[in-house]
């Protein structure tokens, strides 16, 4: 009702505003955040809720983390992002998906692991945020340095 | 940055399923050199996907995602739906592609 409901209205408001630029959607902050939590709550609408409603398809064990695919789908109604968080990689936020009405709630693609880790499925269906998890071991990590 | 997309898309029951492969280093900033310099970080920051002139599904992207990206999502859609995908990285470089949905 408070803080998070203004600042998401004023976020809804700085979007129109800029429409035309595609870069403004982009959430700098939550992937520069260095810690899970922190950019969870960054982009969370609410305290996410644990759901078996949400699936991640990853490899049990992944040789190379350069290239671990991950997939997320859920039965969730009315889902509108879904974000894929790797809690242990220095920038923990891979990815986020904004979904349209006319989406079908599941995402594929592929992501780096710097070692084993828990990958977190972070999804906002109707106004409420709730969130997946899967741990995934790494062999080689795959951030390279 | 002509030529860095391949894009199937194909239609099951009303779905649309659409598979893209890009071509791109995704560097994360965190890599050095052989000199011991930092290379900087080069990846793809936005890939929209439309159809017709509407919106069906944004990807954001950081560093975590892995060079020469996958991405796969689905829509409610049809046969011969025009869907264009687009990429912009934080170089500011960007591309595009249609592909007729099969």
């Amino acid at each position: 009702m408070d803080r998070r409901t203004f600042l998401t209205a004023g976020l809804g408001l700085g979007t129109l505003c800029v429409a035309g630029s595609v870069q403004a959607a982009w959430p700098k902050e939550a992937f520069e955040a260095q810690e899970s939590n922190a950019l969870i709550d960054m982009l969370a609408s609410s305290k996410p809720a644990p759901s078996d409603a949400i699936t991640i398809t990853a490899p049990d064990i992944a040789e190379n983390g350069a290239v671990v695919p991950i997939s997320v789908s859920t039965t969730l109604g009315d889902v509108t992002r879904i974000s894929i968080v790797v809690e242990q990689n220095p920038l923990p936020l891979t990815s986020t998906y904004d979904l349209t009405a006319d989406s079908v709630p599941y995402v594929s693609t592929r992501v780096k692991m710097l070692k084993t880790s828990n990958v977190v499925a972070l999804v906002e269906a109707g106004g409420k945020s709730y969130s997946g998890v899967r741990e995934v071991k790494v062999t080689i990590g795959g951030c390279g340095g | 940055m002509a030529g860095s997309m391949r894009v199937r898309a194909k239609e099951k029951n009303g779905i649309v399923t659409v598979k893209a492969l890009i071509t791109h280093p995704m560097e994360t900033g965190l890599r050095k050199d052989e000199d011991g310099n930092i290379i900087p970080a080069h990846f793809i920051q936005e890939v929209t996907a439309t159809v017709g002139d509407k919106v069906v599904f944004t990807a954001n992207w950081g560093t975590g995602v892995s060079k020469n990206p996958y991405l796969s999502f689905k829509y409610k859609g049809s046969k011969g739906d025009i869907v264009t995908l687009s990429w912009t990285d934080n170089d500011g470089h960007s591309d595009s592609l249609e592909a007729e949905v099969k």
